[in-house]
């Protein structure tokens, strides 16, 4: 068996035993990107020095046998907003082309201490802004189920390098759906947890109240793994939240689900949903009544208004929080300017791309003078109904089932000319950012032979339901383990 | 679906909320941009069907309101780390266009 087929957990069980070394297994890791990612595109930056340093280090304390954790010399990549000190985070964009973050993000902090590898970092959506990795200032990424696809987005890279055996584990981000539509394009297991469970410090911004970091990876079981060393309380982010954590990694072992109550919104499965991502999903649903689970349905009517609430709040905030990008202190300056106001226009018409400029302009517009009411205090209160149906749905059932998306991934260059069909790829997703709650992609099938997803979304903090859930599916189902080619 | 429809935006107002955002733009992104921020305005529009009559805005949804903390003194980053990005500096600063006056 080759190393690449190992599973996170397989690979920490065989690290531990010392059947493998982490050298052996980075030094396959970094040979197969050497080999495929000429064709997917999907990182920015390879690492290969360091992670060799990094596995030797791994494999010290493997032989000591002292602070090992699961992810002990397990390989993993970072989406490219995720401040890496000394190693360079651009965040997809021209603006932040040579930053050099002086700190680490806490979940780096916390992996690099667990014992995992830095293979490198992955490419997005400019300032993940986007649903597809064409907005990356540098190049797309393809999908490794099929080239001429997109990966989805903004965590395009990440998810890739799951697809396509380029790393073992990654983390994303997602503003509103960022993990899980490409962790549905590219037939792999994306968990978009709580707001306030896991540390934003060291995350470059888009929009505060929405933004979550997030783990990648090919099955639930080694979801849970990664959850357990990045989620928790840090004291560098008022927004963090202190809870009581179980062990994620213990949940996912044996997982039962009978009797667990799955709410069914039927709205979700009308007008607008892919034939065949609706079987699968019809399919999964069936799977899940076999392993004692009940569905009853569930109303969530105020869908249709997460869109438009998240395409006011998320730019609003946007608008305010890449006001930092001026040429000042860091990041792209245009030369030569007579005054500072030219300086600031012209540094940031030069480092930022269109979807991004796109998305400040109709932030700066939604909270001008006279129409903060009528735009971003009414998606605030419209936010306010759509946690509402989440909190009524809840009194009924434990988990929601929903697609992940409404199509699987499109053809290179197909949305790029209209913005708002690319912004509905995100129509089943936006809302659990909206609510604040943790939401799972985990793959239900191959329509056309391009991977489907099923979403699972879940009460505040209780990633474990939606960890045990996708996992007990996947011990009968073998979606998950298929690889493209 | 949605609808074809004129855009709500005028190429001044563009120019406007681009000057708002400090980003230069030239004639041709005007246009382009008063296309396409109008269909977006058009979308976003949406929610005013929605009745909100009563309802409390949510700004967060973590169950958090203020975090304190002591106010002692710690250690912070050596400046020349943080010199490190910057475009331009001199004698430990940033070094900047002129701000005010000819």
């Amino acid at each position: 068996m080759s190393l690449l087929e190992l599973t996170a957990y397989e690979a920490g069980e065989k690290l531990k035993s010392r059947e493998i070394s982490s050298k052996e297994l980075t030094g396959a890791y970094l040979d197969r990107i050497e080999q495929i990612d000429g064709t997917i595109r999907a990182y920015l930056k390879v690492l290969p020095e360091k992670a060799m340093e990094m596995a030797e280090a791994a494999d010290k304390k493997l032989a000591s046998g002292e602070n090992i954790t699961p992810l002990t010399g397990i390989p993993i990549a970072l989406k490219d907003l995720i401040c890496t000190k000394g190693i360079t985070t651009t965040c997809g964009s021209a603006m932040l082309a040579g930053f050099v973050p002086p700190y680490n993000a806490t979940v780096y902090e916390n992996l690099e201490s667990a014992g995992a590898v830095l293979l490198g970092k992955t490419n997005m959506d400019e300032f993940a802004m986007g649903s597809s990795t064409e907005n990356s200032a540098f190049f797309p990424t393809t999908n490794p189920w099929d080239t001429t696809r997109v990966p989805g987005g903004s965590s395009g890279g990440s998810a890739a390098v799951i697809a396509a055996k380029e790393a073992l584990l990654s983390l994303g981000s997602d503003t509103g759906g960022s993990i899980r539509q490409p962790a549905a394009f590219c037939g792999i297991t994306g968990l978009k947890p709580t707001y306030g469970s896991v540390s934003r410090y060291g995350l470059i911004a888009f929009a505060s109240s929405l933004d979550q970091i997030g783990p990648m990876a090919r099955d639930a079981k080694d979801t849970a793994l990664i959850f357990d060393i990045i989620s928790g309380h840090d004291p560098k982010d008022s927004t963090s939240v202190s809870y009581e954590k179980p062990v994620y990694g213990e949940i996912v072992k044996n997982p039962q689900i009978k009797g667990l109550k799955i709410g069914y919104p039927v709205n979700f499965f009308g007008e607008g949903l892919d034939p065949g991502i609706n079987e699968c999903l019809q399919n999964a649903k069936a799977t899940l009544e076999s392993l004692g689970a009940e569905f009853v349905e569930v109303e969530l009517s105020t869908i249709g208004y997460a869109l438009p609430a998240y395409y006011i709040i998320a730019p609003s905030e946007a608008s305010s929080n890449l006001a930092r990008y001026d040429g000042s202190r860091y990041g792209l300056r245009v030369e030569g300017c007579s005054d500072i106001v030219e300086m600031y226009k012209k540094s940031r018409r030069k480092g930022f791309g269109k979807e991004v400029i796109r998305r400040i302009m109709t932030g700066t517009y939604a909270l001008s003078s006279g129409y903060y009411d009528a735009y971003y205090l009414k998606a605030q209160k419209v936010r306010t109904l759509i946690k509402q149906d989440f909190e009524k749905a809840f009194e009924k059932c434990d988990v929601i089932f929903t697609p992940t998306t409404p199509a699987p991934a499109f053809k290179i260059g197909e949305k790029t000319d209209d913005p708002i069909s690319m912004y509905l790829s995100d129509i089943y997703t936006v809302s659990v950012n909206l609510a604040g709650l943790p939401g799972i992609s985990a793959p239900c099938g191959f329509p056309d032979n391009l991977p489907a997803g099923m979403q699972l979304i879940g009460k505040a903090f209780d990633e474990a339901t939606l960890l045990k859930t996708a996992a007990a599916y996947q011990t009968v189902t073998d979606f998950h383990k298929k690889m493209p080619k | 679906m949605l609808k074809e429809s004129t855009p709500d935006i005028t190429p001044e107002e563009v120019e406007h909320i681009a000057h708002l955002s400090r980003i230069e733009i030239s004639e041709e992104d005007k246009i382009q941009f008063a296309g396409e921020l109008g269909r977006i305005i058009h979308y976003i529009n949406k929610l005013s069907e929605v009745d909100t009559t009563g309802v409390d805005p949510t700004f967060r949804t973590a169950p958090i309101f203020n975090v304190f903390r002591e106010d002692t003194p710690r250690e912070s980053f050596p400046a020349e780390e943080i010199l490190a990005n910057a475009p331009e500096k001199e004698e430990g600063c940033f070094r900047m266009p002129r701000i005010i006056g000819g």
